[in-house]
């Protein structure tokens, strides 16, 4: 009835195979099958986004994927953010400007964010704060965020982009 | 929180996806963009036996035409798609308005429109965009395809014409072209939610007089409605705010509105009121 199905997918750029019943959530598999704990799970029903990674480059939510669904896709999760030890300039920018306090739903702002700047680097502040509305985070308030993700958006403009956004 | 155990089916073709649901019927159910199935399949609300994942099926996705010819959109289009629609002019201005009204931007990146309109919430912005502009829906089965009207599409929350052997494949608009103004306005407590109350009107306006009209509300009843009586009644009547007023009254006495635990019905009554007045001012601005 629910025999596992074995899938190939890349994972922060390296190829992967995992085997998972149909009814394992992509977030689920990222965490339980693949050993990769950075993407959290809040609300399991699509409100909080803390789950959020890149899939084919978008954000979405893991947890109402499927991880068979990944089968074939680029999947990028908060762990392949820094390069090293050098942090990814939204990483950087949210440890500097106190975008976290306890952390949990940071993962999935910023893989949100990645995604978001991906698709436009000249996101206007208004546009920020609409695509930041999409996750929950119940310490900061949010303003921190917010001046997080636009200092960021300014940096990678400005420098070369980092080799660790690229998958 | 997690779902109960399902057989799942990757079809890559129409034909071997309609084979599919026919074979299995009751028991299995399409899967689209998951926004919406896959929360009631995590509550356990819903509990099928097989899904069959659409997202591969070749054909289904995309966006022809234009505004003066109306479009075509393959039901498996992403929501995301009509943030930068791939035409211009009133009914893509539309579009792109309502779109951002739709949950967030990670779940508009899987959820799409054909699964909005089968799924059939009461407050679904495309349903009422379909449910007001007289869209037209390509339903396909193993006997062929045939052709319904969203007036004839929508039968209640959560329900539709649709039949489990069947697949809604694409939805015609009908054409918005020069001449036309749009607005819509909904209204709801937080950012991305489902909206309480929303409007939705298109009006050609000449020499400051309405000659022709769309107006349709969701959200506050148990599907989309289009105000037929209300828009024979702005036709012909100047476009300003006191025929507004009379046309949002005109529709608080007629709909019989809807009450839950989020807001009562006669909120809800005052809220319809404000939305339909705001709609129509911004079609006419
Ligand atoms: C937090 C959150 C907020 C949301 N807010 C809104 C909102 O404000 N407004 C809004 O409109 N929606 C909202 N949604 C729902 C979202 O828009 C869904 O994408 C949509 O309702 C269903 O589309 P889907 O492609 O995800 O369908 P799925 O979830 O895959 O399927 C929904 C139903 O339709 C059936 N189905 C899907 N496609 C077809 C087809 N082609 N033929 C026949 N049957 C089909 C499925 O079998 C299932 O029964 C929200 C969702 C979440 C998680
Ligand atoms: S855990 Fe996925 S949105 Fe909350
Ligand atoms: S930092 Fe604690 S929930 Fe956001």
């Amino acid at each position: 009835m629910s025999d596992k199905i074995k899938i190939t997918l890349t994972v922060n750029g390296t190829a992967m195979t995992a085997e998972v019943e149909p009814r394992r959530s992509l977030a689920d598999m990222l965490r339980d099958d693949l050993r990769l704990t950075g993407t959290h799970l809040g609300c399991e029903h699509g409100v909080c986004g803390a789950c959020t990674v890149l899939v084919d480059g978008k954000p979405v939510r893991s947890c109402l994927m499927f991880g068979v669904q990944a089968n074939g896709a680029s999947v990028r999760t908060v762990e392949g953010l820094a390069d090293g030890d050098r942090l990814h300039p939204l990483q950087q920018a949210f440890w500097e400007n106190h975008g976290l306090q306890c952390g949990f739903c940071t993962p999935g702002f910023l893989m949100l964010a990645a995604g978001a700047l991906e698709e436009n680097p000249d996101m206007t502040d208004e546009e920020i704060r609409d695509v930041l509305s999409s996750n929950l985070c119940r310490c900061t308030g949010y303003q921190n965020i917010v001046k997080a993700v636009r200092l960021a958006a300014e940096v990678m403009k400005a420098g070369p982009a980092p080799q660790a956004t690229r998958s | 929180m997690k779902p109960a155990a399902f057989a799942y089916l990757a079809p890559t073709t129409l034909a071997e996806a309609l084979e599919m649901i026919d074979r299995i019927g009751d028991d299995g159910k399409i899967l689209a963009g998951g926004q919406s199935l896959v929360p009631a399949m995590n509550f356990r609300l819903a509990r099928p036996g097989t899904l069959v994942d659409i997202n591969g099926v070749a054909g289904l996705s995309g966006i022809s035409g234009d505004s003066a010819r109306g479009i075509s959109i393959g039901a498996l289009t992403r929501h995301a798609a009509f943030h930068t629609p791939p035409f211009s002019g009133p009914l893509a201005d539309l579009l792109a308005k309502v779109v951002r009204n739709i949950a967030h931007y990670p779940i508009r990146q899987r959820g799409t429109f054909g699964g909005s309109l089968s799924h059939a919430d009461p407050a679904s912005e495309w349903c009422l965009v379909t449910a007001t502009l007289g869209a037209t829906l390509h339903i396909a089965s193993l006997t062929g395809t045939r052709e319904v009207a969203a007036a004839d599409f929508f039968r209640g929350t959560f329900t539709t014409a649709l039949q489990p052997s069947e697949i809604l494949v694409r939805i015609d608009l009908p054409p918005l072209g020069a001449g036309w103004g749009t607005g819509f306005y909904e209204f709801s407590r937080r950012k991305g939610d489902f909206a309480l109350a929303m409007a939705l009107t298109a009006l050609r306006i000449e020499g400051g007089t309405i000659r022709e009209a769309r107006l349709g509300v969701g959200g506050v009843a148990d599907r989309a409605l289009r105000l037929a009586k209300t828009e024979a009644f702005l036709v012909g009547q100047p476009a300003h705010a006191e025929t507004f007023a009379a046309a949002a009254a005109m529709a608080q006495d007629s709909i019989d509105v809807s009450e839950d635990i989020h807001a009562g019905a006669d909120y809800r009554r005052d809220l319809l009121g404000t939305v339909i007045r705001r709609a129509l001012a911004e079609a006419a601005a």
